[in-house]
């Protein structure tokens, strides 16, 4: 064997990075079965959905998408023989099950509650926890240690056991079922992990930036602004997504604070009744759709969680 | 441009003085240097000039007026960070140009104002340029940039070069120099390189423990240091002390160390018994077999025009700088005949210097420099 092909004291070897590798397939496809079942069963129909043996191939069919958006009423096919034309697919699709749509679902209203609890408490989160750990980093704070580790001490124990008391709560201020209620709510979860997510960060950025902006005529709120956020975006990317994860799946809290004008998805996808129980396609299409808002999240933003910490100007 | 008066100038961290009761001028136009090991205070005495610390007490005064309380943003000084502080999130253009945008500058103006800075510091071809890609000697052009474009009442400089390998580093002693000369820009530069401060000051402050311990022309610094910590700290290798007991008495020329007999530049003060030193720089030893001051070669380290020998005498180790060409061998024994008139005298407890002829010719460390 000649030298140059002697191996690496660094480099991990070919065997191991083969390990690594099968490894972390093995773990992916894990994970992404459950998901891919999911899907697969949204473009079930409902009997394809309760087969038994499970059926991997099948004929697609948008019934479950159908399901998930409108509510439905049973005729007698002469009935339904006397209407006209259908006026689209979904239409042409219930009528075979003796089926007419009769108005839109509560899926829309729920996904678009998710949407703005979810990305109000991250934003709202982020935005505190980064002005936080900013003070934390930078000033002399009386007690910092004690005040930090209290913060922390908010995730000790599951958010869930103090569902009652905040029940009770929330219900003495008019706060159960509004979108506020549950924004303020998931903030308050989220926003220990975002202080000490950032803080983390921003320690990283030395302070000679805001110093040297400061001194070249920027107050301490536009130094911040122009020099400590552009450097921390990645810290920031990271927050939100962990913040926006959580506020996005919870569903203890929102089950038994939400019911109607403020319910999210995740209380109201496993409700979906079809003919006979859980109409099985209908929560699939559901669970799918609700899965699209974080991955497009997650993927725009990984860019900056990639890109990892910037080689700066500033040598240590 | 302005003078910086600073005034009794005082910090204490808790407990900790960093800063004690410091009192100095930087005139107007003036390359002033602070010297000192580190943890000496110099830096936190840099920073309450500009204005990223509170000083406990004292005053400040920036052109006469008393900014020691105001903000960094309204003193209008520029200040140059050891890790330069450029910003990775912008180019060269506008990192120069950031300070620009503070005062609300048309952009226009910005513009010319920077093509003119970085020309004046020969960068203008990297004006679009990304700072984390730049080579040392670059970034610590463009931070320059960003401090003069400004054209401020003051520079701060805190470790400049402290960075840099030493190739830039003796490049951008003389860059920062002729720059100085050019613009006649007031500086406060701190460091804790002599070899910087020597060849860069008009003016030197040495700073102990928060204390400045002497305020002078790099000359009188070098010829007439002030106490023993400045004498030890100032050159290379360090000025020697052999110890001598009993008194002086004002008037007196000569002193006995070691039993021998030794010319010193006339006592201008009375002194009670106590333990002495004599100081004696290395290159104002030279040897001679007839005198009685005696000790054995102990090493020697060539350095091509001189080589350093270290002699090993009663009191201890002393380094003399003598021509390369002498021949010497370890264990030789060997006289030193001192360079009299060039010799200082400490009080070993204080370690302030004695008063003497030497001294006829300093003024207060002040003035003697235009």
């Amino acid at each position: 064997m000649s030298l140059t092909s002697a191996h690496s004291v660094v480099a991990p070897s070919a065997n191991s990075k083969r390990i690594a590798g099968a490894i972390i397939i093995a773990y992916a496809l894990i994970s992404i079965v459950p998901l891919l079942w999911i899907f697969a069963t949204s473009f079930k129909t409902p009997p394809d959905s309760i087969a038994y043996p499970p059926k991997i191939l099948f004929q697609p069919s948008i019934e479950g998408y159908c399901n998930l958006f409108t509510t439905r009423t049973r005729q007698t096919p002469e009935y339904i023989n006397s209407l006209g034309p259908a006026t689209g697919f979904c239409d042409e699709t219930v009528r075979k099950r003796n089926m007419v749509i009769a108005g839109p679902s509560n899926f829309l209203p729920r996904f678009v509650n998710s949407l703005i609890i979810a990305f109000g408490s991250t934003f709202c989160a982020v935005f505190l926890g980064t002005l936080s750990a900013y003070g934390f980093s930078r000033f002399k704070v009386p007690l910092a240690d004690d005040l930090l580790f209290f913060i922390l001490s908010t995730r000790f124990m599951p958010p869930i056991a103090v569902a009652i008391p905040i029940y009770l709560m929330y219900r003495e201020l008019g706060l159960s079922d509004t979108a506020l209620g549950m924004i303020l709510l998931y903030t308050a979860v989220n926003v220990s992990l975002a202080v000490w997510l950032l803080k983390g960060f921003i320690d990283e950025i030395p302070r000679e930036y805001e110093e040297a902006a400061m001194i070249d005529g920027y107050t301490r709120l536009q130094a911040f602004w122009r020099t400590v956020l552009p450097q921390a975006t990645t810290g920031i990317a990271a927050t939100a997504i962990f913040c926006l994860i959580f506020a996005w799946n919870e569903y203890a809290f929102a089950a038994l604070l939400t019911s109607g004008t403020a319910q999210t998805a995740p209380p109201f996808i496993p409700t979906i009744i079809g003919e006979g129980g859980q109409d099985w396609p209908a929560v699939a299409a559901g669970t799918t759709i609700f899965l699209v808002p974080i991955l497009v999240f997650t993927i725009l933003l990984r860019k900056q969680l990639l890109r990892g910490i910037t080689f700066g100007a500033v040598r240590k | 441009m302005a003078e910086i008066r600073v005034q009794n100038l005082r910090k204490a961290f808790g407990d900790f003085v960093a800063v004690q009761d410091s009192n100095f001028v930087v005139e107007d136009g003036e390359f002033f240097v602070m010297l000192g090991p580190s943890g000496c205070g110099k830096t936190t005495t840099l920073r309450m000039i500009a204005g990223l610390e509170l000083p406990t007490g004292g005053q400040i005064l920036l052109g006469g007026d008393d900014v020691t309380m105001l903000r960094a943003r309204e003193r209008d000084i520029a200040f140059v960070f050891q890790l330069f502080a450029l910003y990775p999130h912008m180019n060269v253009r506008k990192n120069i140009g950031f300070p620009l945008l503070a005062q609300g500058m048309p952009s226009a103006e910005i513009r010319t104002r920077v093509e003119e800075t970085a020309k004046l510091l020969r960068i203008d071809h990297l004006l679009n340029k990304s700072v984390s890609g730049l080579a040392g000697g670059d970034r610590q052009r463009v931070a320059l940039g960003r401090a003069i474009v400004r054209r401020p009442k003051c520079f701060l400089m805190d470790e400049p070069l402290g960075t840099l390998d030493t190739e830039f580093r003796d490049l951008m002693v003389h860059e920062l120099r002729e720059l100085h000369n050019r613009i006649h820009a007031t500086t406060v530069y701190v460091t804790h390189d002599q070899m910087e401060a020597m060849s860069m000051a008009d003016k030197i402050a040495v700073m102990n423990h928060g204390v400045i311990e002497q305020f002078g022309s790099p000359r009188e610094i070098y010829d007439r240091p002030a106490t023993m910590f400045v004498a030890d700290f100032i050159g290379s290798p360090p000025m020697n002390f052999l110890g001598f007991g009993g008194g002086l008495a004002k008037g007196a020329k000569e002193i006995v160390v070691q039993g021998a007999k030794v010319a010193v530049p006339e006592v201008r003060e009375d002194i009670a018994p106590a333990d002495m030193a004599l100081g004696i720089r290395p290159e104002h030893i030279r040897f001679d077999d007839a005198s009685k001051l005696r000790g054995a070669i102990y090493g020697t380290e060539y350095l091509g025009t001189t080589q350093i020998v270290a002699v090993e005498t009663a009191d201890g180790i002393i380094k003399a700088r003598v021509p390369a060409e002498i021949r010497l061998n370890a264990g030789d024994h060997v006289g030193l005949t001192l360079n009299s008139a060039r010799l200082s005298l400490f009080d070993k407890g204080s370690g302030r210097a004695v008063r003497t002829a030497v001294h006829d010719t300093a003024s207060q460390g002040r003035a003697q420099h235009g």
